[in-house]
């Protein structure tokens, strides 16, 4: 059984190594482009997990976070949250409200991958 | 006194000295005598009887007028010699009794004399030795002082009540530019011993720190030190490091916390703390886990005005924010792009494609904002440079140096005035002079370069004179503007940025006549430093120790509320010694005060370096019989501020003190004259040196302020200005103090007191 990834980023160029690597790891994978479709891809895609951008258009990934935190049904659901500020105030900011995992940009490709496998597993 | 009542007494006794054995012997005669013998008796005499009352009368007189005399030069006399032996006593050791009246008082003045002259060489060999153990003392404590002056940071030493103790020259000077007003030494940062520094910082932010310092101490902290950013009443921003004076004490807290304090607290302490900051008012002890007791006694500032690096530094700061944080998306991007590429040796052509271009993309977009943002940084570094005053040959050995070692090229030195003083940023100046060099040598293979100093009005010319090639004007336009890089070393900044951070100019010329070219680097010359100026010289002596610190007032200790408590100690007290320069003697008929100046009295010390020094534009004309004695004339007042500005200035400047002057009534009319229409008010107790020499020398003809300072023996210097006058009573009423003691007088209120008897009080004006 394939676990399904969605990724939440405005950037397209973050976006495409993403999900590239990730369908070849063998996930399913969905994008959504601001906070407002994460959520409403949830319901609909129900990935079992979300690469979460901090900086999104609409909902930042912090309202994201808080709001799929908040839905019962989304209770299984693994969080990542992907930022590219350093400050660990914002990390724990992440952690606070729900995320499981919070990664700094620039990050290595192999230790997302190792992060997103160990957290499914 | 009581050589009156004496001198009544001893005339009385004269009197019945002369008519009573004379009476008595008639009176015996007239009653053995028969009735015949009787009337023959007063037959003949009673005619004769005006003739002896007469004589006896004259007698008399006679009499008086040698008891008269005797009493003049044995019991005043005496009593006037008394009165300057207690001069010798105390206030005026060297002073000698003159020998004078007659020849037995003089042998007793003699005596007296003699007595002295053992004394003072008992005392000077006692004193010697006391002196040169305090001297020893002092050293260390002047050194210390001196190392604080010479701080280019303003240091500031306060107590636990925010009276400073310390203040070097740097903080003065910082305080002193964000003083605004009218007059020099106005706008609500004043600074000085003894004040306090809420008058300049806010309390309620050094009561915070000062609480943040001390849980710091509690918990063992290395550094228990407290920073803050304040904005003062003229809305400059200053950066304040506070750290604790601290004094490990031997004693138990109970008997340390009460250190210092007056045995029974003065009426109305507690309550009249302004709002709730009664936290400090105490020493504070505090264990630390090691055991011993540190005791907070007080703080010290150090204090930098950052008002104008503020932007710069926040501008600097943005610049490293974007550099760091900005460019993690980027790269981010790239990294995830360029990983992927590596590990998918089977992706199609068209999405290699792609992924490429994102690289691509990122790659281009974070260049632009590196270079955008490395331009950013070095115009903020730019105003980094502070420029200091130096030698300008020094700068020139220095580049010289640095071309022989950097490019083997040799340097020669031409005619340089040695005397030259530039103000320049050194490392960015040498910089540029060893890049021109290194450009040339590059391009132009030049074999030597001379340098060469000279001067024009206030401008230094820097010459890099070679021989044989020449160069272009425009060459010299594109070198500007690049980046100064010489060899393995770069700078961000550009020969025109380090020209334009000097307000400098340079171009390039050529000499025809001595077959040589030249660049030409024009800086502004600096003032050739002369000696520390000391404000006034005139006034200081050598020996006395500096006066910015005081470092006795860590003991001393607020009197509950503000304004001066007439409970306290002369001693104790702070005071503001002034006079007045005016028009003329009538305050009443239109006289105006035409100068001011005051000194200040902390802790037993004319702080010579505290004034108040201002000339005041009456608004009229000077009258000329005044000018000889004050020395001041129509041009020296004219622009001058007028009375209206000065005397709220003053006002600040005497607050928390008591006002001494010499015959203050005099001052203080013209004072009350504008006290209406200005709004301030001299409610301060008044003490005057007239007055109170009144006290301690009735029995002297003269109270003028030469005379009494001759009689305790102070040297007049710069008399009639009133700041020379300031000194001198200033200097008289510190003489005062012990001999009041010595009567005592020893509170304010007591010398209030004894003041309103004498006899001058009296005098109204």
């Amino acid at each position: 059984m394939s676990h399904r990834i969605l990724i939440a980023d405005d950037e397209p160029n973050i976006v495409i190594s993403l999900e590239y690597l990730l369908k070849k790891e063998g996930f399913e994978v969905a994008v959504a482009k601001n906070g407002e479709a994460v959520l409403a891809l949830a319901g609909e895609f129900r990935p079992d997990l979300v690469l979460l951008d901090v900086m999104m258009p609409i909902k930042s990934g912090f309202e994201v976070c808080e709001g799929l935190r908040a839905d019962a049904a989304q209770a299984h659901l693994k969080i990542i949250m992907l930022t590219a500020k350093g400050r660990e105030t914002e990390v724990a900011k992440g952690l606070a409200l729900g995320a499981d995992a919070y990664i700094t940009k620039p990050f290595s490709t192999k230790d997302l991958i190792v992060r997103i496998k160990s957290l499914l597993a | 006194m009581k050589a009156k009542p004496r001198f009544i007494l001893a005339a009385g006794v004269l009197g019945l000295l002369m008519t009573g054995p004379f009476l008595l012997t008639a009176l015996l005669l007239f009653a053995d005598a028969k009735e015949a013998e009787r009337a023959a008796f007063a037959e003949f005499l009673i005619p004769r009887l005006p003739l002896g009352g007469l004589m006896t009368f004259m007698g008399f007189v006679g009499g008086l007028i040698l008891l008269r005399s005797l009493f003049r030069q044995y019991v005043h006399g005496l009593l006037r010699m008394a009165e300057t032996m207690r001069l010798m006593l105390g206030a005026n050791r060297n002073f000698r009794v003159t020998p004078e009246g007659p020849p037995e008082v003089r042998e007793l003045a003699r005596a007296v004399n003699a007595l002295a002259q053992q004394r003072d060489k008992l005392l000077d060999d006692v004193e010697g030795q006391i002196d040169r153990a305090k001297a020893t003392v002092e050293e260390e404590k002047n050194r210390l002082a001196a190392l604080m002056s010479e701080l280019a940071l303003g240091v500031i030493v306060c107590n636990l009540d925010g009276r400073v103790l310390l203040y070097n020259s740097r903080a003065r000077l910082q305080f002193k530019a964000l003083a605004q007003g009218p007059t020099s030494m106005s706008g609500g940062a004043l600074i000085g011993l003894g004040r306090s520094i809420f008058s300049i910082l806010e309390r309620g932010q050094i009561t915070h720190s000062l609480d943040n310092i001390q849980q710091r101490l509690r918990k063992g902290s290395a550094e228990p030190t407290a920073n803050f950013i304040t904005t003062t009443r003229g809305g400059q921003l200053l950066r304040a490091q506070m750290a604790p004076v601290l004094r490990t004490g031997a004693s138990g807290p109970a008997t340390a916390t009460v250190d210092g304090l007056p045995p029974t607290p003065p009426p109305g302490e507690g309550g009249d703390e302004v709002g709730g900051q009664a936290a400090p008012a105490q020493e504070k002890v505090l264990d630390n886990p090691f055991g011993a007791e540190l005791q907070v006694t007080g703080y010290v500032l150090t204090i930098e005005n950052i008002t104008r690096n503020f932007e710069r530094e926040a501008e600097r700061d943005q610049a490293l924010q974007t550099l760091t944080d900005g460019n993690r998306a980027a790269l981010g991007n790239i990294r995830a792009a360029v990983e992927t590429l590596l590990d998918s040796p089977e992706m199609g052509t068209d999405i290699r494609g792609r992924f490429m271009r994102v690289i691509a993309d990122e790659v281009a977009a974070m260049s632009g904002k590196l270079e955008a943002t490395m331009n950013r940084f070095a115009d903020s570094l730019k105003t980094r440079w502070p420029l200091e005053d130096v030698l300008a040959i020094d700068i020139l050995a220095a580049a010289a140096r640095r071309i022989e070692e950097k490019l083997k090229l040799p340097i020669k030195h031409e005619e340089q005035d040695a005397s030259l003083w530039m103000r320049v940023d050194s490392f960015s100046l040498i910089q540029a002079i060893t890049f021109l060099a290194a450009r040339l040598q590059d391009h132009y293979e030049i074999r030597e370069l001379r340098l060469r100093l000279a001067t024009e009005g206030s401008m230094v010319f820097v010459d890099l004179i070679w021989s044989g090639t020449t160069v272009s004007s425009e060459t010299l336009y594109t070198w500007e503007l690049e980046p100064m890089n010489v060899g393995a070393e770069t700078s961000p900044l550009t020969l025109r940025d380090v020209i334009d951070r000097h307000g400098a100019e340079i171009w390039y010329q050529r000499d025809k006549a001595a077959h040589n070219a030249f660049f030409r680097i024009v800086l502004p010359a600096a003032a050739t430093p002369d000696a520390p100026v000391v404000d006034l010289a005139q006034h200081l002596h050598s020996d006395s120790r500096p006066e910015y610190y005081d470092f006795d007032l860590f003991a001393a200790r607020d009197a509950a509320g503000a304004g001066v408590d007439p409970e306290r100690k002369l001693t104790e007290l702070s005071y503001s010694v002034f006079d007045t320069e005016t028009t003329g003697l009538l305050p009443a008929e239109g006289d105006e005060i035409i100068q001011m100046g005051a000194v200040r009295v902390v802790n037993n010390r004319l702080l010579r370096q505290e004034i108040f020094d201002q000339l005041v534009d009456p608004g009229i004309p000077l009258k000329p019989e005044g000018i000889p004695i004050h020395g001041i004339t129509e041009a020296m007042v004219n622009g001058q501020p007028r009375l209206d500005a000065v005397l709220p200035a003053f006002h600040e400047f005497c607050a928390e003190t008591v006002l001494v002057a010499h015959n203050a009534a005099f001052d203080l009319r013209f004072f009350q004259l504008k006290e209406d229409s200005l709004g301030v008010r001299f409610t301060q107790p008044v003490l005057d040196t007239l007055l109170l020499s009144a006290v301690i020398h009735p029995n002297q003809d003269s109270h003028r302020l030469e005379s009494i300072a001759e009689r305790l023996g102070i040297n007049v210097i710069g008399r009639h200005t009133a700041l020379g006058d300031a000194f001198v009573t200033g200097e008289v009423f510190l003489k005062m103090i012990p001999l009041l003691a010595d009567m005592g007088i020893v509170t304010l209120r007591q010398a209030l007191e004894a003041s309103q008897k004498t006899y001058f009080a009296r005098v109204n004006y």
